[in-house]
């Protein structure tokens, strides 16, 4: 049932307080409230912090209980969580919200001219298959196709691909 | 004075233990002094020390009318020479006007006083008003600029009949209302007047510089004009006046002539003719505090 668990070594996310959004370590468990946490690559000082404002990731890093700093940057480089964590897909949603909340008018504008080209192209495509498939009666074409060959088109528009991809992503 | 006068122009050192000896020495005959010796004048006069001995520091042994006396300052009496304010000062403004006059047999014109007597003096006095500091009129408000408004920027007007309209920002104006043009074959805003309260300034900027903005364009050039001069004709005076305004030619030279250069640049951004277009509207789940302008 549970996946993520409290250990020395797991690498927790912060939700809120002075360090939100930071990446940190559970060096220690002090009480049922708070652990002894660390962040020497992520600009967290070793701490004592509550459980609520943390929230578990995947990774689990190896070093003692109470091993100092030195010990806990080594073993973050060495598995090398920073990439790690800007890989994995709650990282790149966090991004895209946050790049959402700062565009510009002028960028909304941009957005909304691109999704519409993009969404013209897939009803388009899609307009075709089903009169494709009603033409030939019952010829059960696939309509994952048309998506496929939707990508190539979206990634035509350089700049705003970034947004563009990531904001209707951040949406659903 | 005489050895001042010999070595006035070489040493103006010696000049400072003369200062220091007699303290009430009035440092004006002093530098009238040094001038005369540096102008050469025919008439090389000599400068009496102080005929106002000194009892204490700052008090003096005679007064002002026996000093007055003494420094023979009744044949002295000089007028500086007539400067040409003064003169056109002197010459006196009209006190009469003769204006023509109608009719037959009236002798066709009048003599009319410019200023006249007042025709009503009133029984009790106007109050004094008491003082008031820094009331100052309306053409000399200090007119404020906010720093989101720059030179270029993109506007969105929110009142008129342009709300909703994205706009480009020319300059400010002597009143305090921004200049602002469309351009016009973008969205249909001219050469135009807003307010700054009712804008919203977008971080959008097209470049501007260079773009040179004829200097006839100022508040008065915009300004509504009405006309008001019924001849006491009820029923039509409605009609006559200005309801159809009336787009005059220099008003669409003027905008050709901005509008040219400024669609020059627009055009280098991708994709901002378009934006300019299309007019501003918020939906469900759009906040405008929550937005990015």
């Amino acid at each position: 049932v549970f996946k993520r668990f409290v250990e020395i070594g797991r690498v927790a996310f912060i939700s809120f307080g002075p360090h939100a959004g930071k990446l940190v370590a559970i060096v220690d468990v002090i009480d049922q409230n708070r652990a002894l946490v660390d962040g020497p690559c992520s600009g967290v000082r070793r701490q004592a912090m509550p459980f609520k404002c943390m929230q578990l990731t995947d990774f689990v890093l190896k070093f003692p209980h109470s091993a100092r700093q030195k010990c806990v940057r080594l073993a973050w480089e060495k598995e090398n969580i920073n990439e790690k964590w800007a890989a994995t897909r709650w990282a790149k949603k966090i991004e895209a919200r946050e790049k959402k909340a700062k565009m510009t008018d002028f960028d909304r504008y941009k957005v909304m001219k691109a999704k519409k080209m993009r969404n013209r192209i897939i009803k388009h495509e899609m307009k075709k298959l089903q009169k494709m498939s009603s033409k030939k009666g019952k010829k059960p074409e696939k309509s994952e196709k048309p998506e496929k060959s939707e990508k190539p088109e979206k990634s035509e528009k350089a700049p705003k691909s970034e947004k563009v991809q990531k904001a209707p992503k951040a949406q659903k | 004075m005489a050895g001042e006068k010999a070595a006035g122009e070489k040493k103006p050192g010696e000049k400072k233990p003369g200062k220091k000896k007699t303290d009430e020495k009035k440092p004006a005959e002093q530098k009238a002094s040094q001038k005369e010796v540096g102008e050469k004048k025919k008439k090389i006069k000599k400068h009496h020390a102080s005929r106002n001995p000194v009892l204490a520091r700052g008090i003096g042994r005679y007064s002002r009318s026996a000093m007055y006396a003494r420094k023979a300052l009744y044949k002295r009496k000089y007028t500086a020479p007539e400067t040409k304010i003064e003169k056109k000062k002197k010459e006196k403004p009209r006190a009469t006007i003769i204006k023509p006059v109608g009719g037959d047999k009236n002798g066709g014109s009048r003599v009319v006083k410019i200023r006249k007597m007042p025709r009503y003096y009133p029984t009790e006095d106007v109050p004094r008003k008491l003082l008031s500091h820094g009331k100052k009129p309306f053409c000399q408000h200090k007119r404020r600029l906010r720093a989101s408004i720059t030179p270029g920027t993109v506007l969105i007007l929110l009142t008129g009949r342009h709300r909703g309209k994205r706009v480009v920002f020319l300059k400010q104006l002597g009143t305090g209302l921004l200049l602002v043009t469309g351009p016009l074959v973008i969205n249909r805003v001219p050469l135009r007047r807003a307010h700054q309260k009712f804008v919203i300034a977008t971080s959008t900027k097209v470049d501007i510089t260079g773009v040179k903005i004829p200097k006839h364009l100022t508040d008065a050039y915009f300004k509504k004009k009405r006309l008001r001069k019924p001849k006491h004709q009820e029923g039509e005076i409605f009609d006559t006046e200005k309801e159809k305004y009336e787009i005059t030619e220099q008003r669409k030279s003027d905008q050709k002539a901005v509008d040219s250069q400024i669609l020059a640049r627009i055009k280098k951004v991708p994709q901002l003719r378009g934006y300019l277009r299309s007019t501003f509207c918020l939906s469900n789940g759009v906040y405008p505090h929550k937005l990015v302008f």
